[in-house]
């Protein structure tokens, strides 16, 4: 293969990798530079995908760029951690301040399909209270958004992505059936369904974006259980395989390898197109709406890095909140060692959950959490036992043995926003001689409360089944979520319900980086939700001749 | 702790190597192609000086001690192509240089304080000497001229173990000494309960079954 997907872009000539074919091609509709597009996608993740393909399917003139490389799946990816850590966003980032945030691997992606393409297809509702959590559960601040119509778009986004799930799932409103029949259980799984029933708390099958029957061109999960370092049979239903397949069809262009190092804006205080870097070289597509999907650190580092005279602080930014109120999820972790052969690696590593606190208010902090039980492979695992039982050498060694009779539960539990949490520019300078970011971050009390009592919480599950040498994992987190707020003012927020900037009118930004607020279970369905909502107001709005195209 | 453990053996998996797995629907071309590159590191150093080298060997002697029965894994010669091909993280504490610059001086912070203590080179050492300094630098009591004790302490946890547990349990070796399956497409697996193996699983010996076990396991693939 003398392709090399990481060094050479693959969309090009009027083609795109055809995903589910080796060496095959589908075509793909190119646009000139010189033309100003509808619009222009900046990221190609859980936000970007269904924008670029529900804005291409609406007859819209889209293109979709990303700075990661455009993979095939079945010929790219091995059953592998280490060479697979090139689905990662691996440039330098700095890191600093009370808890620093380990960035790179399970929060950051760098391929056509972002995140999606590595993430553990945990697909979860927010509870319909933490859109309005300062007015319901007294707390940070509400969402412009109403549950009702999330709702909504969550259904259609778990038609969009198949998702394997419960005929009945145990907490919340009432939710249409998955379309997808729920996963087997593993021996993992199976310890957490246990302990919880010992607790005399519901559990579930985790809703999982990854199929449990054939769907188009999707064979059914295999159990391999690489699925955080990537599908290599495309069972898992990232953007890649999804809405990326979708928007080709519809006509949009896919640049894959094109880092957007800065937005233009003119006289007017309107963006008219993007300077991003491909082949060796700047250039300049022209555009009459942007909408960043970077994710919570590249989103705000392009607006920081696109300032101007008008814009001095950036753009979007006149609120001061852009880069602030970054927000990880606690993803603390208990684990121990059973009798048996547990084999936790085969299969999804999430297979079974339990959302107890995130449904239950007689707690001591703010926020919820849920924990699901883990799988990791054996270089995240090493890497656990060593940070947080201080092992090496022959201790770890022995330690490491027990790999197969290891059972775990991680949660995902919500932080709450903190002006201080942020992105802020280095003075070092990437590849492309774009300043890179500074991530600063510290918990606050109300984190470290909510972290102890899921600790207590998931020891006492794993101490009702019987496992041995119990541990706890204190210090990893998870996702990523803020630094451009949804919100009701231009004073207090970056963007509007729409994702629309309150600043600059043609501006949009659509990811995680919006979320007000992160709660207690994992982003991706939510984000594409709203990128789902997103491309209908855009619509509307544009019928309604308040977009100009 | 361990009085539980089902099995104290060293060999917990005595004749499994997932090796035997390379040629069957476990492994994919995209797989054979990266761990055949793996197996291939050259074993010398191409980023790191002779004394570096010498200084990066005996932190790996103590990080990760293999056992003599078998080829040990040649963790030094992946750090150094790590470093050689500057394959990065991510991130970067703020109190840091970039890695190289890292592991560089992190290694003359060893080597340095060896002389000072011992007026011998690290890799000199005993075993229990080379201990006594890295748990000082992994508790954030080993500084140097122009290197404070935090960034050493950062050093050693962040760098040092990372990268040598983490080549060490990127290697066929270790997924064999583990019992883990090692790679899975596109076969992954069927039988997923606990106590549950699938034929292409390794079995794990108790002390009475270790030469059963180890006939058995050779046929696993």
């Amino acid at each position: 293969m003398s392709d090399n997907p990481l060094h050479t872009p693959r969309a090009l000539n009027g083609r795109a990798p055809d995903v589910f074919r080796k060496g095959a091609w589908v075509p793909m509709r190119e646009y000139s530079q010189n033309e100003a597009v509808d619009f222009v996608v900046i990221g190609t993740g859980a936000g970007g995908g269904p924008l670029i393909a529900r804005l291409a399917e609406m007859g819209y003139s889209v293109i979709g760029f990303d700075a990661g490389a455009y993979f095939r799946p079945l010929e790219d990816f091995a059953s592998d951690e280490t060479s697979q850590s090139q689905l990662y966003w691996t440039d330098e980032r700095l890191i600093d301040g009370a808890n620093p945030i380990k960035m790179g691997s399970n929060n950051s992606g760098k391929a056509v399909g972002g995140s999606t393409v590595h993430f553990a297809m945990v697909s979860l509702r927010f509870r319909p209270e933490w859109f309005q959590s300062r007015t319901k559960l007294g707390y940070a601040v509400d969402w412009p958004l109403d549950w009702r119509e999330m709702w909504r778009y969550y259904d259609k986004a778990e038609r969009d992505l198949a998702i394997a799930g419960p005929i009945s799932y145990p907490w919340g409103p009432k939710r249409p059936r998955y379309p997808y029949r729920a996963h087997e259980i593993g021996g993992a799984a199976e310890w957490l369904a246990r302990g919880a029933e010992a607790m005399g708390y519901q559990w579930s099958e985790t809703p999982l974006a990854t199929v449990s029957a054939p769907r188009g061109d999707s064979p059914s999960c295999v159990y391999r259980g690489f699925c955080r370092v990537g599908c290599s049979t495309n069972a898992k239903q990232s953007q890649l395989v999804t809405y990326i397949p979708r928007a080709l069809k519809a006509g949009a262009e896919i640049r894959d390898l094109a880092m957007v190092g800065r937005i233009e804006t003119n006289a007017q205080g309107l963006a008219t197109g993007v300077h991003y870097h491909r082949e060796g070289q700047w250039h300049f597509q022209r555009a009459k709406q942007v909408i960043v999907a970077g994710y919570a650190i590249e989103t705000p580092r392009l607006l920081l890095n696109s300032a101007t005279d008008r814009f001095p602080d950036g753009l979007a930014n006149r609120s001061g909140y852009l880069g602030r109120n970054l927000m990880v999820q606690s993803n603390q972790a208990v684990y121990g060692r059973m009798k048996e052969m547990v084999r936790w690696n085969k299969g999804p590593p999430s297979l079974t959950i339990t959302e107890h606190w995130n449904y239950e208010d007689k707690k001591d902090f703010f926020g919820g959490y849920c924990w699901m039980a883990q799988g990791p492979l054996p270089l995240e695992w090493s890497a656990a036992v060593s940070s947080s039982r201080g092992l090496w050498g022959e201790a770890l060694r022995q330690k490491m043995m027990d790999y197969n009779h290891q059972v775990g539960l991680k949660m995902v539990g919500e932080m709450l926003p903190s002006m201080e949490n942020r992105v802020t520019l280095a003075e070092e300078k990437d590849q492309y001689g774009l300043p890179i970011t500074r991530i600063t971050y510290g918990w606050q009390d109300n984190d470290k409360t909510m972290i102890q009592h899921a600790l207590g919480e998931m020891q006492r599950s794993l101490e009702l089944v019987g496992a041995q040498d119990i541990w706890r994992q204190e210090n990893d987190t998870n996702h990523l979520a803020g630094t451009a707020r949804m919100g009701f003012s231009a004073e207090s927020s970056v963007v509007d319900a729409d994702c629309r900037s309150w600043d600059v009118p043609n501006l949009w930004i659509c990811d995680g980086s919006i979320f007000p607020t992160t709660g207690g279970v994992n982003p991706s369905l939510t984000i594409t939700a709203i990128a789902l909502r997103t491309a209908d107001r855009i619509q509307t709005l544009h019928r309604q001749g308040k977009i100009t195209l | 702790m361990s009085d539980t453990l089902p099995n104290p053996l060293d060999e917990r998996y005595p004749g499994y190597d997932v090796l035997d797995k390379r040629l069957t629907p476990s492994w994919n071309d995209a797989t054979r192609r990266v761990i055949d590159a793996r197996l291939a590191v050259p074993r010398e150093a191409r980023f790191l000086n002779a004394l570096e080298w010498r200084t990066l060997s005996a932190l790996c002697d103590r990080v990760m001690p293999q056992p003599t029965y078998r080829p040990p894994v040649p963790l030094a010669a992946y750090v150094d192509q790590k470093l050689l091909s500057d394959t990065r993280p991510g991130f970067r504490d703020a109190a840091l240089p970039p890695q190289r610059e890292t592991w560089k001086n992190g290694l003359a912070v060893f080597e340095a304080e060896a002389m000072a203590r011992h007026d011998q080179s690290f890799h000199a050492l005993t075993p229990s000497e080379q201990e006594a300094l890295m748990i000082e630098a992994g508790a954030g009591r080993l500084g140097h001229a122009g290197w404070s004790a935090e960034q050493m302490q950062l050093f050693f946890n962040g760098h040092v173990l990372t990268d040598i547990l983490g080549a060490y349990y990127a290697h066929p070796t270790a997924w064999s000494e583990i019992g883990f399956g090692g790679p899975a497409s596109p076969r992954g697996y069927v039988r997923m309960q606990n106590d549950r193996r699938d034929p292409w699983e390794a079995i794990e010996a108790t002390p009475e079954t270790v030469e059963k076990t180890r006939k058995e396991n050779r046929n696993v693939r």
